[in-house]
């Protein structure tokens, strides 16, 4: 029998799927004992013990001077800026998307320009963000927001020009204006590709919120990597990673779940991913 | 209800000519067939009486109206495909145009006009043998039964004029059959002017009180593109009159 027609049954697909996580876990603690064969206090590949009795310390033991527990700390850092900067991008992307996307106009006047736009790399920008907005927490959210905004916006009214013709001309046969076009049939329409656009720049959006941590902050999960990377704390950086991974599936489930739910339209029709 | 007048329409893409010289007088209440091979200007007639599209010249009026500049309520249509709200519940397909009229900024009627609106959806819905597939999504539907939905739908703001491009060419021969009486029955109702563009000429001829043929008249070798396509042949089939008329080229 040919291999591309060879199914795994239910358990083995089950099985199959733990098989990359086991083998992950197994090469580190291979890795950490033939390492701490040699050396018993190497810090590269910390003992797997050693690793989760800290980050069960780091859960729930609050910090010796800010007298606040540092994981949840950092995670309600991170993630109220994560938050308000795709919030701030995904509203203005919806926006510019519907209103490049109607209209010849606009699009005339901004298609080009958000190309343009989107190629400048937003990293480069951060320095010019910290001296405009300062160290706080509005360059981090700023930096969010233009990282991922003209993607979005590209995507978005990309979408709305694929709506069919069809449609469009049928709205204004039914008497529609140009704003009930807009709010009843193109912004229903990309809603749910909205939600996978968010899904899709929530891989970016980590990324600046991590690099705008490292370089200016006092809490949050970039922010404690990089401050303990001077002490090679191993046994704090792979939780943190770790972490960071786990909130980052849950989120993007947790999207998929609510396109799912709320736009029951967009997944008649299978539509996996 | 009011005729349609088309008065020398030319329509030239690139300099192109697609369309030529089309001139025809449509009384009101006419059933309209368009027939023609592929690419000699069916649609795009359609599209202009639409107002989708204007002519590079001449003119197209519905009565005695100016001519219009896009689509508007006084015309409906039907397409092939793609011709209902994806995103809209069977029932919400047919108050949408409603909700259009009703109400500007929000787009959506609520309380006692949401509550008309709904049981005059639930009315045609019976009419048009989808009650029970009310808060079924669209793609949910079957072809026909999707097609029913466009014309119920592009009937609710009663427009004059409906055009239909290809409406049943998707369909299976079975139910294209026990679509043609639901059209005429609504035909006969309304008393609406039709327009219907076919690739079936029994189709086409079953249906319509009048069949225009689309063609062009004259034909270079050396350039197919020169010369753009025209009414060349107009069937006038009211009261079972078999006229043929030609019209001058």
């Amino acid at each position: 029998m040919r291999l591309i027609n060879i199914r795994p049954s239910r358990p083995a697909v089950i099985l199959l799927a733990m098989l990359p996580f086991v083998l992950v876990v197994l090469a580190y603690v291979i890795g950490s004992d033939i390492r701490r064969a040699e050396n018993p206090r190497d810090k590269l590949l910390p003992a797997p013990a050693a690793v989760v009795e800290r980050a069960a310390d780091l859960a729930t033991e609050p910090d010796r001077r800010s007298r606040a527990i540092l994981l949840w700390a950092d995670t309600g850092a991170s993630l109220r800026r994560l938050a308000i900067g795709v919030g701030v991008a995904a509203s203005i992307a919806l926006i510019f998307g519907l209103v490049i996307g109607l209209i010849p106009l606009a699009r005339a006047g901004l298609a080009s320009f958000v190309s343009f736009l989107s190629l400048i790399p937003p990293l480069a920008l951060l320095p010019i963000l910290f001296i405009v907005f300062g160290l706080g927490e509005v360059s981090k959210v700023v930096l969010i927001a233009i990282g991922i905004t003209p993607f979005m916006i590209r995507d978005l009214s990309q979408r709305v020009l694929e709506i069919p013709q069809e449609q469009i001309v049928k709205a204004q046969t039914l008497g529609a204006s140009t704003w009930q076009i807009a709010t009843r049939v193109a912004m229903p329409q990309i809603s749910p590709r909205l939600i996978q656009a968010i899904r899709l720049s929530l891989g970016p959006a980590w990324l600046f919120l991590i690099a705008a941590e490292a370089i200016a902050a006092q809490e949050g999960l970039g922010y404690r990597i990089f401050l303990v990377r001077r002490y090679l704390a191993m046994d704090v950086i792979i939780p943190y990673v770790c972490w960071i991974t786990v909130l980052a599936f849950f989120i993007d489930w947790s999207l998929r779940r609510l396109s799912q739910r709320a736009f029951r339209w967009a997944h008649v029709e299978g539509d996996s991913l | 209800m009011s005729s349609v007048s088309v008065e020398n329409v030319f329509k030239l893409y690139d300099g192109r000519p697609v369309l030529e010289r089309v001139e025809v007088e449509i009384p009101s209440g006419e059933f309209c067939s368009i027939v023609g091979a592929s690419g000699c200007g069916k649609s795009t007639f359609l599209r202009m009486l639409l107002a989708q599209e204007t002519p590079s010249s001449g003119q197209i009026r519905i009565g005695d109206r100016p001519m219009a500049k896009e689509p508007g309520p006084d015309r409906g249509v039907v397409f092939q495909r793609y011709s209902v709200f994806p995103h809209l519940s069977v029932r919400d397909n047919l108050i949408l145009p409603q909700d259009f009229a009703g109400s500007g900024f929000l787009g959506r009627l609520f309380g006692s006009a949401r509550r008309k609106a709904k049981e005059e959806a639930d009315t045609v819905l019976e009419r048009i043998g989808l009650s029970h597939m009310a808060d079924a999504w669209p793609s949910q539907l079957s072809g026909g039964m999707q097609q029913r939905l466009a014309i119920a739908q592009a009937l609710v703001r009663r427009p004059e004029v409906l055009l239909l491009d290809e409406p049943f060419g998707a369909l299976d021969p079975g139910t294209r059959k026990s679509m043609h009486g639901f059209l005429l029955d609504l035909w006969k109702e309304t008393g609406m002017t039709i327009f219907m563009v076919s690739h079936d000429l029994s189709e086409a001829f079953q249906l319509g009180t009048r069949v225009l043929v689309f063609d062009k008249p004259r034909w270079d070798p050396h350039d197919p593109a020169a010369f753009g396509a025209t009414i060349t042949r107009d069937f006038k089939l009211t009261e079972k009159k078999w006229k043929t008329d030609h019209v001058p080229a």
